[in-house]
């Protein structure tokens, strides 16, 4: 069973569907005791890492993701879900810590001559082709992309995928079987489906 | 690199997706039907769609659940970016679209009505989700106006300066629609298109007024948008989205091919 953890982020339903499509046994999960049981976990975000970071506390699910982790399952982060794996965030405000399973912290676009947020689908150039859930998918195919934000991981040899807007930054990162990506499989049409496929694959 | 975004706008009638000739004549009744929503979004979503736009004409209690059911059968199956517009009031509102499947919210007269729905919607779910759409028509020389109504009342606001606007309340994205061009198929109004993206920090999605596909290279180009909107051109088969794409392709503008 692949618990996806649901804090009331609201793509929840859009990654549901699309890891039930890639074959997955999904089940909502919003408490620590029923991520015990799960053979993989999808950590799923939209909107700010504070409202990530805090509602998962509130729910308690914070301790138990990092407790999930550490047990070596696969885990995979989308979006702000890949954020809050970091230290902090330098969003507006932001003062809540993040999970810091990654060193690093999250920062905005430098707003020279780009329009934030990126909105659309961008290229994923392979820095790491051997990484499992990329298996059968080419470097520099488009995936789909909405934030203002993006994680600068302190390790370089975590980053999987780079993706360049204004800047190169690391769009997806990997260690062992921890996976994070900056955008949106469950939104990237086949090469999303294909990715979570290869994730499904590892549970 | 980004690509710019090619969008088809399914409108929804009734559950059926529906055309009007001219700005403002679908409210009027004076529409086309031209099919099933989910049915043209699987067509599209086949084609390489970048994103879809659902927007809700009528907007009544009656109509909301519709397009909720739509958002949510287009998006068991679609696995891309949707947008649901039209009728749009409050933050329930958006929850409501944002739980069935929807990626992003488009509002209008209700946030020149109410502004701080803007920053409401903005701060529960994100900037990225906020999408303010805009409907200008020239009223003078270097002048655009704001109109709500289907084109028919005048809003008191300049438009680059309520896009402007918008954008410091919190909306992540801006759609401007031209009243003028809107349905006449000669073009899309290219010089509001880049003022206001000139104007502001956020993509700007070009809308109405798409008869041919040098329509789209000139507004991506000249007219500086991040993306192109259109309806008729998609619905009445004149062109599918990978062919808009391989001529924007042959233009040298960055698109993505499926």
């Amino acid at each position: 069973m692949i618990a996806l953890l649901d804090y009331g982020a609201g793509n929840v339903r859009s990654v549901q569907k699309a890891l039930t499509a890639a074959g997955g046994e999904v089940a909502l999960v919003a408490s620590p005791e029923e991520l015990a049981h799960a053979d993989a976990v999808v950590l799923p975000g939209v909107g700010a890492f504070d409202d990530c970071v805090n509602a998962m506390q509130r729910q308690e699910l914070f301790g138990a993701v990092k407790d999930f982790i550490g047990t070596g399952k696969p885990f995979l982060g989308i979006c702000v879900g890949y954020q809050a794996l970091f230290e902090k965030s330098e969003e507006f405000n932001s003062c809540a810590a993040g999970l810091g399973v990654f060193g690093g912290s999250v920062v905005r676009f430098a707003e020279n001559g780009i329009k934030v947020p990126q909105i659309g689908w961008n290229e994923v150039e392979f820095e790491k082709p051997e990484c499992p859930i990329l298996k059968g998918i080419e470097s520099g195919s488009h995936f789909y992309f909405v934030h203002s934000y993006f994680p600068k991981p302190t390790d370089e040899s975590i980053v999987a995928t780079c993706t360049t807007y204004g800047e190169t930054f690391a769009s997806s990162v990997w260690r062992d079987n921890l996976f994070a990506t900056q955008f949106h499989p469950e939104k990237s049409q086949k090469v999303g489906l294909k990715l979570l496929q290869n994730f499904v694959g590892l549970a | 690199m980004l690509a710019k975004r090619v969008i088809p706008c399914l409108d929804v009638h009734d559950g059926q997706v529906t055309r009007g000739v001219q700005f403002g004549k679908a409210e009027a009744g004076e529409l086309r039907n031209v099919g099933d929503p989910v049915e043209l979004a699987l067509q599209y979503n086949k084609q390489g769609a970048d994103e879809m736009v659902f927007f809700d004409i009528t907007a009544s209690a009656h109509e909301r659940k519709t397009i909720v059911d739509v958002i949510e059968r287009a998006g068991d199956q679609c696995f891309m970016p949707l947008t649901v517009g039209g009728g749009i009031r409050s933050v329930e509102d958006m929850s409501t679209m944002l739980k069935a499947g929807a990626d992003k919210i488009s509002i209008n007269s209700a946030a020149i009505a109410t502004p701080s729905l803007i920053r409401a919607g903005a701060e529960k779910f994100g900037s990225q989700c906020i999408v303010v759409s805009i409907d200008a028509k020239k009223t003078g020389d270097d002048q655009w106006r704001v109109f709500t109504h289907g084109g028919r009342k005048e809003a008191g606001l300049d438009a680059i300066e309520w896009a402007k606007e918008a954008v410091a309340l919190g909306a992540g994205e801006i759609v401007l629609n031209s009243i003028d061009a809107d349905g006449t198929k000669a073009g899309y109004d290219i010089e509001i298109t880049r003022r206001i993206s000139e104007n502001v920090g956020v993509p700007v999605v070009a809308s109405g007024g798409a008869g041919n596909l040098d329509h789209m290279v000139d507004v991506l180009k000249q007219g500086k948008a991040d993306a192109v909107l259109a309806a008729s051109i998609f619905h009445f088969g004149e062109f599918t989205v990978g062919e808009v794409k391989e001529h924007l392709a042959k233009a040298d503008i960055p698109v993505r091919m499926v």
